[in-house]
């Protein structure tokens, strides 16, 4: 980021720079063996013909793309026209995960801040605290999620009890439970970055501010806020890209009408009744979503630095 | 209030953090159009004080006035003082003339009259051309001067500098010292400035504050406080002094009459508070000369001697064992040897009895 360092050597300056090719082997590898080489057998297996038993034939074709995009009728026979099914898929857990950030941001920014600023002692505490769910594996958390929220479960018993409601609320199978559980998943990720970014906020840029004549208001807006976007930019990367390709918590707390793309490409690679071909190539084209995203990122982040 | 001509005024300020106190009650008041110097050591409260009127700390006791007006009930953004911070706290993000603009357009400025602002206080700093850098590209001393530029651009009535040249180098410091005192004097805004340099405070102050532990020791012009000292941490604080215990007999106003550690009797100018009994007389090295032993009113014995190029320093001890030192200009007489009795004469009215 420009200007954060104030002086001495950063990351950038000139000693860093040397031994770059025989230092960087290992990342080379592990780039290699575990990035770009499965993306490469994805690609492959996109533009291969589909076996009927699961498996793909190695014949060359765009079908895949073709059944995403086009929808040529039962038979294959008539004029292409759009197939809205799969876009609709991808645009709802586009959706589902955007307003999963901005929960996780409208939560997480307030956690983080809280945290950053407690004494030193007590932070690693709160960060502790913060942590502890996650020691328990996605799965298990997700399914108990389902228990607490379901009809006969502790959330709906509690408001029968406290007179609040007198029929149990339907939340299990309903957009509003696989965004609780995406929030869920991911909040951690949010407040992390964050808090790394505000825990390295110096607090005399806001005494400066408020020196200046702004309100705090204002201070937070001009000053703090743009101070630690990398760290917000950062937690939204980390919770909307997972978002997006979830799967847990839309098939364990969603129903039909919230499917999401992770579990439309779940489903070509299960049993018979799979399309392998068709998996791979929903794989791709969200992968060049999340790729156009953080492009776009890396294009705002140079704009900036170079002003 | 009577005194319209006050910038600042601090009545009896305390400061405690939990059970440490800061500020034992002080207090002080800064004309308009002042170059104030509140001068200390390490801890002794001088950040603390400027945090007060600035409006990050509350005060636990005492009143700041502004202009006669208690700020008590202010937050510090509506206050108008200015502080250049002992950090700088330049606005990473921003370009230079937006850190300088900023609390312009806060005051509600329009965005072309603010610019032009701007570049006029980045003109009286001397950095014009660098309006559209980032701080992190700026050396040290551009960065306390955007920060000196950005405390200025809205005309504060008061601004408050927290030691703001301890990040340059001896050579940028003289330069920046004169530059910032002759934008003191174009502006005409009340200056607080922070320091333990008592070099520094010497050379820009219309008048000093020392401090120590909380406590204002002596307010006045600088030089007073170097020739006219009233408790021993100022004598040993600002320059260099001998302390010598004396016997006081008597004193009347301003004069003390007492017995020096040999038996001679003097009268001597005394500071307020001085009372009858064992005290304390300071005499600055330079303003003691040698003679023949016997005479005098000092007898002591040569130690040792120091040269230090334009003067030559003598260590010197009395006859109670105590040290003393005088500075002899180079060249002004020869150096005695080590052992030799001499006597000591005090220039007259170069002595000055305090107040502990
Ligand atoms: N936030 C705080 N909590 C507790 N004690 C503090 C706090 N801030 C300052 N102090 C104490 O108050 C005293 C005065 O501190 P202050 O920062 O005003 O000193 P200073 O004169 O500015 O020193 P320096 O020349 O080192 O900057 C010190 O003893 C310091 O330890
Ligand atoms: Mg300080």
């Amino acid at each position: 980021m420009a200007g954060a360092a104030p002086q001495g050597a950063s990351a950038g300056s000139d000693i860093y720079r040397g031994n770059g090719p025989r230092l960087l082997l290992p990342v080379w590898l592990w780039v290699g063996i575990f990035l770009v080489a499965p993306v490469l057998i994805m690609a492959v297996y996109s533009v291969l013909t589909k076996e009927f038993r699961g498996g793909v034939i190695w014949d060359f074709t765009l079908a895949a793309y073709d059944q995403f995009f086009l929808d040529r009728g039962l038979f294959g026979d008539e004029p292409p026209r759009i197939e809205w099914t799969y876009i609709g898929i991808f645009w709802r857990s586009i959706w589902q995960a955007g307003l999963a950030t901005v929960l996780c941001l409208l939560i997480g920014f307030p956690t983080a801040w809280f945290i950053a600023t407690r004494p030193a002692r007590v932070r690693s505490v709160w960060l502790f605290l913060i942590t502890i769910p996650y020691w328990v594996n996605l799965l298990i958390r997700t399914v108990s999620m389902k228990f607490l929220i379901r009809d006969t479960g502790p959330l709906n018993e509690f408001l029968l009890w406290a007179g609040i409601i007198d029929t149990p609320l339907a939340l299990v199978n309903t957009n509003f439970a696989v965004q609780l559980g995406l929030f869920y998943s991911y909040l951690p990720f949010m407040v992390l970055p964050i808090y790394a970014a505000v825990e390295r906020y110096d607090f005399s840029l806001s005494e400066a501010a408020a020196d200046l004549y702004a309100d705090s208001w204002t201070t937070l807006r001009l000053i703090i806020l743009p101070v630690v976007k990398p760290g917000i930019v950062a937690g939204c990367i980390l919770v909307f890209v997972p978002s997006l390709g979830a799967f847990l918590a839309p098939e364990l707390l969603g129903g039909a009408k919230t499917f999401m793309i992770g579990s439309l490409i779940e489903e070509q690679f299960k049993g018979a009744a799979g399309n392998w071909p068709f998996g791979a190539a929903a794989s791709m084209i969200l992968l060049s979503i999340v790729m156009a995203v953080l492009l776009l990122h890396a294009r705002a982040q140079t704009k900036g630095d170079r002003t | 209030m009577l005194d319209v001509a006050q910038a600042v005024e601090i009545d009896s300020v305390v400061k405690r953090y939990g059970t440490v106190t800061a500020l034992h009650g002080v207090s002080m008041a800064i004309a308009e159009g002042e170059f104030f110097t509140l001068l200390g050591p390490s801890g002794c409260g001088k950040t603390t004080l400027l945090r007060c009127i600035a409006g990050f700390e509350q005060v636990s006791g005492g009143a700041i006035r502004l202009h006669g007006e208690d700020i008590a009930p202010l937050p510090p953004h509506k206050r108008m003082v200015n502080t250049v911070f002992q950090n700088y706290a330049l606005f990473p993000h921003m370009t230079v003339l937006d850190n300088v603009t900023f609390g312009l357009l806060r005051r509600g400025w329009g965005t072309r009259d603010a610019e032009a602002r701007g570049r006029e206080v980045l003109r009286l700093v001397q950095l014009s051309e660098f309006a559209q850098r980032r701080p992190g590209q700026l050396s040290g001393g551009q960065q306390q001067r955007v920060a000196l530029a950005r405390a200025l651009a809205p005309r504060p009535k008061v601004l408050l500098l927290d030691e703001p040249l301890s990040a340059l180098d001896l050579k940028l410091r003289q330069a920046v010292r004169s530059e910032l005192k002759s934008i003191q004097r174009e502006t005409g805004i009340a200056f607080v400035f922070v320091t333990h340099d008592q070099e520094e405070a010497l050379t820009m102050s219309d008048r000093i504050a020392v401090m120590s532990a909380g406590h204002v020791q002596q307010v006045g012009p600088p030089r007073e406080i170097y020739e006219a000292p009233q408790t021993r941490f100022v004598a040993d604080f600002i320059g260099e002094t001998n302390l010598i215990d004396v016997t006081v007999t008597q004193v009347s106003g301003a004069v003390a009459r007492l017995q020096l550690p040999g038996g001679a009797a003097m009268d001597c100018p005394a500071a307020p508070g001085a009372r009858p009994g064992p005290g304390h007389l300071s005499v600055r090295p330079e303003r003691l000369s040698l003679c023949a032993a016997g005479q005098g009113d000092l007898a002591a014995v040569m130690q040792d001697h120091v040269y230090l190029g334009t003067d030559t320093q003598l260590l010197m001890r009395l006859a109670d064992g105590a040290r003393l030192v005088v500075r002899q200009q180079a060249g002004s007489g020869t150096v005695p040897d080590p052992g030799a009795a001499l006597g000591l004469r005090i220039e007259a009215g170069a002595a000055r009895l305090l107040a502990d």
